[in-house]
């Protein structure tokens, strides 16, 4: 018994302790970042080609996809009330408000975070940030905010596009598949998507990069400098992600509904 | 606790070895003495000041005096060796273009691969990739320029002409020098002075010659080569016999 509360404490001791430890870390990158983005735009502008172009692929097709799918499925059901052009408004709703942030989100973790973790703990496992440290250059500043930055800029970019490939995935399907009158599924669109919706997709999105970005440099920089600890880390980055996201996506709309 | 009663003096302008048998700690005094480390107990004086009571921005400032050449060279892995060579002028000064071009140059050069300055880390073997990152080392002109391990690992071309650059740049730049190794066939043909650690603390000092006819077993052990010591060879284990026969523990 006495075995089990010490073990239950050292959690919650060991949880409070990384926790601490995490929100500093976040806050040393926010001090950093201001220099960074006005002294050093072009460390940024290469994380932002990094983790934003090289991401665009994967994500236009997903996008691309996700739109068509939710079409199919969104004129199945529409159908039998006889309301098929509004599909194109479910989508849009569906696209813009939830699936767009998230599933460029775990997208985004998937594809940049991973790379993002393994890249800084295999710069750690290599010693190449005690080089750094002994060249008198401040990792976190030269290497991690950066690649935050990167991240947190990409990521409601993204999100952005994959909506619209959505969208024009909704489109080929609904309208040059299903036949949906192609004025009524633009015009309806428009006539029911407010910008508060927008703004509440651009809002997660924003979060997510922050949170993915942010999950990513952290699992990287505390990643144990062998190859098992590297590809620990990379993992973790991604369920970690995950998780956090699909859980702030819910208190987010709570909020905003 | 990995050093306990540990004292020891690095003159300037010399070349200084530190040598000990495996896991006795050398990297980690390196790591003291450069503050990648911070002691628990006892005190580091560097250029006359504890390094421990350093902050950040006088700690770096302290480092922009040190060259540091990694076991496994630690070259960013992303940019060229030309650029790994600029990296501390970029970060540090405001040199221009051109003028960085030619302090690199001139330090390529030195360890003889100027014609490799557009390769990228990977392509290099391992001797060429510790020069370069001895190159890096020196770009700043540091006043102490510390190697670990420089020769583990190199064919006898690399080990030699490594070893020469180690006496050369310390003699031409007149740079404090601090080599963390144990070859000690090649470490005693360039060191001034040899520091022997073992068990936490120094176990011998002096010049190469006066270690190599030392009395005492441990120094005579580790400069001879020799298997039967002080130092034991086999980590501590089970019985021999034992083990084997499935008597002992799986």
């Amino acid at each position: 018994m006495r075995e089990l509360i010490r073990d239950i404490y050292g959690t919650i001791f060991e949880f409070v302790r990384t926790f601490g430890a995490f929100q500093l870390f976040f806050l040393r990158l926010l001090r950093y970042s201001p220099k960074i983005l006005i002294g050093r735009p072009g460390l940024v502008i290469k994380q932002i080609y990094n983790t934003g172009a090289l991401s665009l692929v994967i994500i236009m097709v997903c996008g691309f996809f996700v739109g068509g799918v939710l079409a199919l499925q969104g004129y199945a059901s529409l159908a039998k009330f006889n309301a098929e052009d509004a599909v194109g408004t479910v989508v849009a709703l569906a696209l813009i408000k939830e699936l767009g942030p998230v599933i460029t989100a775990l997208l985004f973790a998937g594809r940049a975070g991973t790379a993002l973790s393994s890249e800084i703990g295999l710069m750690k496992a290599t010693d190449q940030l005690s080089a750094m440290e002994m060249m008198a250059v401040n990792p976190v500043r030269r290497v991690l905010v950066p690649r935050f930055l990167g991240g947190v800029v990409s990521m409601p970019l993204l999100a952005a596009i994959f909506s619209c490939t959505g969208l024009f995935g909704a489109h080929v399907v609904a309208v040059g598949l299903l036949e949906v009158d192609v004025g009524a599924f633009w015009q309806q669109m428009r006539l029911t998507v407010t910008m508060s919706d927008i703004n509440e997709g651009i809002f997660k999105s924003v979060v997510f990069g922050v949170v993915a970005s942010l999950l990513a440099v952290w699992e990287g920089y505390n990643a144990i400098p062998t190859a098992e600890g590297v590809g620990r880390a990379t993992t973790r980055t991604v369920v970690i992600t995950a998780i956090s996201v699909l859980i702030l996506d819910f208190m987010i709309t709570t909020v905003f509904l | 606790m990995i050093f306990e009663g540990l004292n020891l003096t690095i003159k300037r302008g010399e070349i200084t070895a530190l040598m000990g048998p495996s896991g006795t700690g050398k990297t980690t005094l390196l790591r003291l003495i450069t503050r990648q480390l911070v002691p628990q107990q006892g005190t580091i004086w560097v250029n006359g000041v504890d390094i421990a009571t350093l902050d950040l921005a006088s700690l770096y400032q302290l480092r922009q005096r040190f060259g540091m050449l990694f076991q496994n060279g630690a070259l960013l892995t992303d940019l060229s060796v030309f650029e790994n060579v600029a990296f501390p002028l970029r970060e540090h000064t405001k040199l221009t273009g051109r003028l960085i071009r030619h302090v690199v140059l001139t330090k390529l050069h030195a360890v003889g691969l100027r014609g490799a300055a557009d390769m990228m880390p990977a392509q290099l073997s391992g001797g060429m990739a510790r020069r370069v990152a001895l190159a890096r080392a020196m770009v700043m002109d540091p006043e102490i320029l510390i190697y670990d391990e420089p020769f583990a690992g190199l064919d006898p071309i690399s080990m030699g002409v490594i070893v020469r650059l180690v006496r050369r740049m310390n003699d031409a730049l007149g740079i404090t020098s601090i080599v963390v190794s144990h070859d000690v066939a090649e470490i005693s043909t360039v060191a001034d002075r040899s520091y022997l650690i073992s068990g936490g603390k120094v176990a011998a000092s002096g010049s190469p010659d006066e270690l190599r006819t030392a009395t005492s077993e441990l120094v005579r052990q580790f400069m001879h080569g020799m298997a039967d010591g002080p130092v034991a060879f086999h980590f501590d284990a089970p019985d021999y016999a034992e083990q084997l026969l499935g008597r002992g523990t799986e």
